[in-house]
C-alpha cells in the first residue's frame, strides 16, 4: 500500500513540478512580449496555454485517484491537498501570463504608451515571487513561503502607484486612453499573479507545518 | 513520552455539524497514570498516561503486539484472568482507582462492558441472548426483560430486523446481525463505558458501515474505547486516537489533528503505512 502511495506521490510531484516549469516560462514569456513588443512571442505564450490546461486537468485527476484509491493521511494528505490547490493557482497564473500576452498585442501597435519605471520594478518583484514560491514548494522550506507572503505588499502598493500614473498620463494625452487601458489591464494582471504566488507560499507553510495561515496574517509573521 | 494532557478541541459530527466540543471541559471517564503491565518477565506497557474523556469515542490504533489489547482490557480488568500477570500504576474510573482493594469486580464489568472482535453469541434465542446478563443479574420479570430487549436491540440498531423474530436462535444471524446483538447484549447490563476489540474485523463493508454508525449514535449516552487496525475506520468514526507502539503510548489526541498534522514522526510513519 505506502509502497504504491509512495510512486504515486512521487509522480504527482513531478506533474505538478514540470506545470510551474511551463507556467513560470509563459510568464516570462509574455513580460517579454509586453516588454519588447514582441507579437509572435505573445501569440506564443496565448497559443501554449491550452497545453497548460491540459496538465492542470492532469495533476487534478492524479490528485483525486490518489484521494480515492489511497485515502492518505497526515504528511501525504497534506501534500496531495496542497498540489490539488496549487495546481489551480499555476493554472490561474498561466491565464493571466495569456491575458498580458493580449495586451501585449495591443500595446505593440501605435500609439505607444510610455511605460511607467515601476512597472519593470513590480514584473520583477512579481516574477521573483513566483519563483520563490515554487522554490519554498520544491524545498519544503516554510520561512522562504513566510517571506514571498510579506512581499505581496509591495506588490499591492506599485499597482496602485502605477494606476496613479497611468490616470495622470491619459489626463495629459487623452489619446492615449486605450494603451493606457490596457497597461492599466497589465498591472491588475501583474498583481493577481502575486497573489496567486502568495496563494503557494501559504499552502507550503500548511503542507510543512499542518498550518492554516491564509486569511491569517499574524500566521504568515511568525517564523516557526 | 507517554503523557498526554488533551489541550486541543475535538470536532463533535453531528446533525447540526462540525461543533467542536471543549476538551477541556470533557469529564474524564478514564483517567491513566503511569501505568506499568507485566504478563510475567515481560513487560507489555510502559509508563502510560492517558486521559479517556466521557462521551466520546477513543480508538486505540498500533501495530501487532503494541499493547492496544492489553490496555483495552485492563480497563475493565480482563487481564486478571490471565496468570502471572501484574500491574503498576493508576487507572481511575470515575477518580476511582479500578484496582482499589475496595473496588467490586462485578459492578466494575457491569460498568465497563466488551465487544469481541468475533461475535460471539449463545446459542440461545435472540431475546435470551439481550437479556443474559440481567437474567444473571436475577432479574426474572418477563415485561421488565422484554423492556429492556426491545431498548437494547433498538439501540444497537437490530430491533427492526429482528423484532418479528425474537425467539429464533442468534446463530441464524448474518455476521453483522449477531456482531449489533452481541453490542445490544452488552448494553443490557446498562454500563457507561463500551470497549471494542476489532469490532467489524470479520464484516463486510456494509455491515461495518452500521456498526460504525451505531457507534457514533452510542457515544451520546456512552463512553466507547474501540482497538482497531483499520486506520480509516479509527478516523471516521473516534473523536480521540492513541497510537501505541511497542508497549508505549507514543501519541494520543484529537483524532482530526492526528490524521492532518501528527506531532510525533512515529505517528505519521504508521498511518501513513512507511512501518508497521
Amino acid at each position: 500500500m505506502a509502497k504504491h502511495l509512495t510512486r504515486d506521490l512521487e509522480n504527482l510531484q513531478h506533474d505538478i513540478v514540470s506545470l510551474a516549469a511551463a507556467v513560470e516560462e509563459v510568464l516570462y514569456k509574455s513580460i517579454r512580449s509586453l516588454q519588447e513588443r514582441d507579437i509572435d512571442l505573445a501569440r506564443e505564450v496565448i497559443h501554449d496555454d491550452r497545453r497548460i490546461d491540459l496538465q492542470e486537468n492532469e495533476v487534478e485527476e492524479e490528485c483525486l485517484k490518489i484521494l480515492a484509491l489511497h485515502q492518505p493521511v497526515a504528511i501525504d494528505l497534506r501534500r496531495t491537498a496542497t498540489i490539488l490547490k496549487i495546481n489551480t493557482d499555476l493554472e490561474r497564473m498561466a491565464d493571466l501570463a495569456v491575458d498580458i500576452a493580449e495586451r501585449a498585442l495591443v500595446l505593440a501597435e501605435p500609439p505607444h504608451f510610455p511605460i511607467p519605471d515601476r512597472l519593470q520594478r513590480m514584473t520583477d518583484l512579481t516574477t521573483s515571487m513566483v519563483r520563490q514560491a515554487l522554490d519554498a514548494f520544491v524545498n519544503l522550506d516554510p520561512p522562504q513561503a513566510r517571506r514571498v507572503c510579506r512581499l505581496d505588499d509591495e506588490v499591492d502598493r506599485y499597482n496602485r502607484e502605477i494606476i496613479q500614473e497611468i490616470i495622470a498620463v491619459i489626463r495629459r494625452t487623452p489619446e492615449l486612453l486605450e494603451p493606457g487601458l490596457s497597461l492599466f489591464s497589465v498591472t491588475r494582471h501583474l498583481e493577481r499573479i502575486a497573489d496567486h504566488a502568495t496563494n503557494i507560499a501559504e499552502d507550503v507553510v500548511y503542507l510543512v507545518e499542518g498550518e492554516i495561515v491564509r486569511h491569517r496574517p499574524e500566521a504568515v509573521e511568525v517564523e516557526a | 513520552m507517554s503523557t498526554l494532557t488533551y489541550q486541543a478541541i475535538i470536532s463533535e459530527r453531528n446533525d447540526q455539524g462540525r461543533t467542536p466540543p471543549d476538551l477541556k471541559a470533557t469529564r474524564p471517564k478514564f483517567a491513566v497514570r503511569n501505568l506499568n503491565f507485566w504478563y510475567g518477565k515481560s513487560q507489555a506497557l510502559h509508563n502510560i498516561n492517558m486521559t479517556i474523556p466521557e462521551n466520546t469515542v477513543c480508538a486505540l490504533i498500533g501495530p501487532s503486539g503494541c499493547g492496544k489489547s492489553t490496555f483495552l482490557r485492563i480497563l475493565n480488568r480482563m487481564n486478571d484472568l490471565i496468570e502471572g500477570t501484574r500491574h503498576s500504576g493508576q487507572i481511575e474510573l470515575d477518580g476511582k482507582d479500578i484496582y482499589d482493594s475496595s473496588s467490586n469486580l462485578v459492578s466494575l464489568r457491569r460498568r465497563v462492558g466488551m465487544v469481541f472482535q468475533k461475535s460471539n453469541p449463545f446459542p440461545k434465542s435472540i431475546f435470551e441472548n439481550v437479556v443474559y446478563g440481567p437474567r444473571v443479574a436475577g432479574l426474572r420479570n418477563k415485561a421488565r426483560l422484554y423492556e429492556i430487549a426491545e431498548r437494547c436491540l433498538r439501540n444497537g440498531a437490530l430491533w427492526d430486523e429482528v423484532k418479528d423474530r425474537l425467539n429464533e436462535s442468534a446463530l441464524a444471524l448474518s455476521g453483522g446481525q449477531q456482531q449489533r446483538l452481541c453490542i445490544a447484549r452488552a448494553l443490557a447490563t446498562d454500563p457507561e463505558i463500551l470497549l471494542m476489540d476489532e469490532p467489524c474485523s470479520a464484516l463486510d463493508p456494509a455491515s461495518t458501515a452500521r456498526i460504525e454508525d451505531l457507534i457514533f449514535e452510542l457515544k451520546r449516552q456512552y463512553t466507547i474505547v474501540i482497538v482497531t487496525h483499520n486506520m480509516q475506520q479509527a478516523a471516521r468514526v473516534s473523536d480521540v486516537t492513541g497510537f501505541f507502539f511497542q508497549g508505549q503510548l507514543i501519541e494520543s489526541g484529537p483524532t482530526e489533528q492526528l490524521y492532518t498534522r501528527p506531532a510525533n514522526k512515529q505517528t505519521e510513519d504508521y498511518i501513513t503505512g512507511r512501518f508497521g
